[in-house]
């Protein structure tokens, strides 16, 4: 039962490893763009400091955004995906393997990224810890909800700048509580709620985005 | 390719064509098509817009030469008796856009799905207009054009909503796939859009004390109140007429190769 979702995940691993160069891509995306704010808005170390989790989250949820219509164009155009759909097991589970590989290449290696560029915005230890912990809980609901738009905008035209316009409003919730987590640092307390917040998304998102992204692969395919 | 394979639910054909002999009660399903449909909505639509014309006459009057000046605000608030029912409609466009997706992905009926992107443009349009006439009423009232308060920032984000929408629809050529992937995306951000307006909301009090809210309006006067429900009303009805009239259009686009349309074309009944 289990099964079809190890073997999406370790064939989309296997995949990303050979194709390297597209998850480093969407991982230097990140770290330019978080380098870009400070030589746009000054040095001021205090101002950094106060926006940095703000910038993280937006530069993450653009990296996502940005490594989304890759999910499934690749398949799709060499028909590995309608033979996905015509297998025995499953769609869900390969779709929600998928989505666990696509997590695994671009927002896992961002989130260890994430507290070196928290270090250069001069946040401090337990400011960073609360960061990683919301980028951990956070970035996986960005690749399930993102496979459903990627899963829509499957075969349209222009689907990258179309993937970014549909995803990145549904992504405000994340951002939200993502960012919030570490601010609410600053004004005592509800860290926790924040975080506990995130979690519950990512149990929601877990439930019900891969049964729409399957759903959306059949109408895109149909 | 891709138009080869057709499998799982979406695949059945359950669309009710007019040729069907309608059950005993079940009389109304026959409007489920098109062609049955063309018709009353066109009826439809040239009673509500004359409707909607009188009713903003109406509420224009009320709102503008009867309804008092308002003690704290003056002049500047007489905004709301297009900002407030413009607000309402942008919200209850949506769901109602959700519900015809909802329909359409359950029943298989493809006027469902016509009507869902029939009343996108119209909900964009009045998710617009709430933010602009919001934009004016603040600038006199508040001091600024606009501000971070969760209602304006959830606003916003719905109309990013709708413009999704119609980019998704207008991005896939093959109008069924169009329409379902359009039903999906409306089913997504209706479940989406509560959480976006609670985070926001809760984003907004988190970072700012609330300076401004529009929730602690004073208790406002009758006249104001009737002006406000008449335009109200009148807007539901145009956009009601909009959205129909912009259905037939969809409806003789999807259906030019048939027979009826070159009837209609010629000037016959559908």
């Amino acid at each position: 039962m289990i099964a079809p979702l190890g073997w999406t995940i370790r064939r989309d691993l296997l995949l990303a490893c050979r194709r390297s160069a597209d998850a480093l891509g969407s991982l230097a995306f990140f770290a330019i763009a978080c380098s870009l704010f400070p030589l746009g808005v000054g040095p001021e170390p205090a101002a950094l400091r106060g926006m940095a989790p703000g910038v993280l989250w937006v530069a993450a949820l653009l990296s996502a955004t940005l490594s989304l219509p890759r999910l499934f164009s690749a398949d799709h155009a060499d028909g590995t995906l309608e033979q996905m759909l015509l297998a025995s097991e499953p769609l869900v589970l390969i779709v929600a393997g998928k989505a666990v590989a696509h997590w695994l290449v671009s927002g896992l290696p961002l989130v260890l990224l994430s507290p070196l560029l928290a270090l250069q915005f001069g946040l401090d230890a337990q400011a960073l810890a609360v960061l990683v912990a919301s980028l951990l809980l956070g970035t996986p609901i960005l690749s399930l909800v993102g496979a459903v738009v990627a899963a829509l905008s499957l075969g349209a035209r222009g689907s990258g700048i179309l993937v970014a316009l549909l995803a990145l409003p549904l992504y405000v919730p994340v951002l939200v509580f993502g960012a919030g987590s570490v601010d609410a640092m600053g004004v005592g307390g509800g860290v926790a709620a924040h975080l506990l917040l995130l979690g519950a998304g990512l149990g929601f998102a877990l439930a019900l985005a891969p049964w729409a992204a399957a759903a959306a692969l059949r109408i895109a395919l149909e | 390719m891709s138009g080869q394979l057709s499998h799982g639910p979406a695949a059945v054909p359950g669309a009710i064509t007019a040729t069907h002999a309608p059950a005993r009660g079940r009389w109304w399903l026959q409007y489920a098509s098109p062609q049955a449909f063309y018709g009353p909505a066109g009826v439809l639509a040239s009673l509500l817009l004359p409707l909607s014309a009188v009713l903003a006459a109406a509420g224009l009057y009320v709102g503008f030469l009867i309804a008092p000046t308002d003690a704290q605000q003056g002049e500047a608030y007489r905004i709301i008796f297009v900002h407030v029912p413009a607000a309402w409609l942008s919200m209850v466009i949506y769901a109602a856009m959700a519900f015809w997706s909802a329909v359409g992905l359950v029943a298989n009926t493809r006027l469902s799905a016509m009507m869902a992107g029939a009343l996108a443009p119209t909900g964009a349009l009045f998710t617009f207009l709430a933010l602009w006439t919001g934009a004016l009423w603040g600038k006199p009232t508040w001091g600024a054009w606009w501000v971070w308060d969760a209602r304006l920032t959830s606003e916003l984000l719905l109309l990013f909503l709708y413009l999704g929408f119609i980019a998704l629809q207008a991005a896939i050529d093959e109008p069924r796939r169009a329409d379902r992937a359009g039903a999906v995306l409306a089913l997504v951000g209706t479940v989406n859009l509560p959480i976006i307006y609670f985070s926001v909301k809760w984003w907004n009090t988190l970072h700012q004390g609330a300076s401004v809210s529009v929730a602690s309006a004073p208790t406002i006067a009758t006249p104001m109140l009737l002006g406000m429900l008449v335009m109200a009303l009148a807007m539901w009805a145009y956009a009601a007429a909009a959205a129909l009239v912009r259905l037939r259009c969809i409806i003789l686009e999807r259906e030019g190769q048939s027979a009826w349309v070159a009837r209609v074309a010629r000037g016959g009944a559908a």
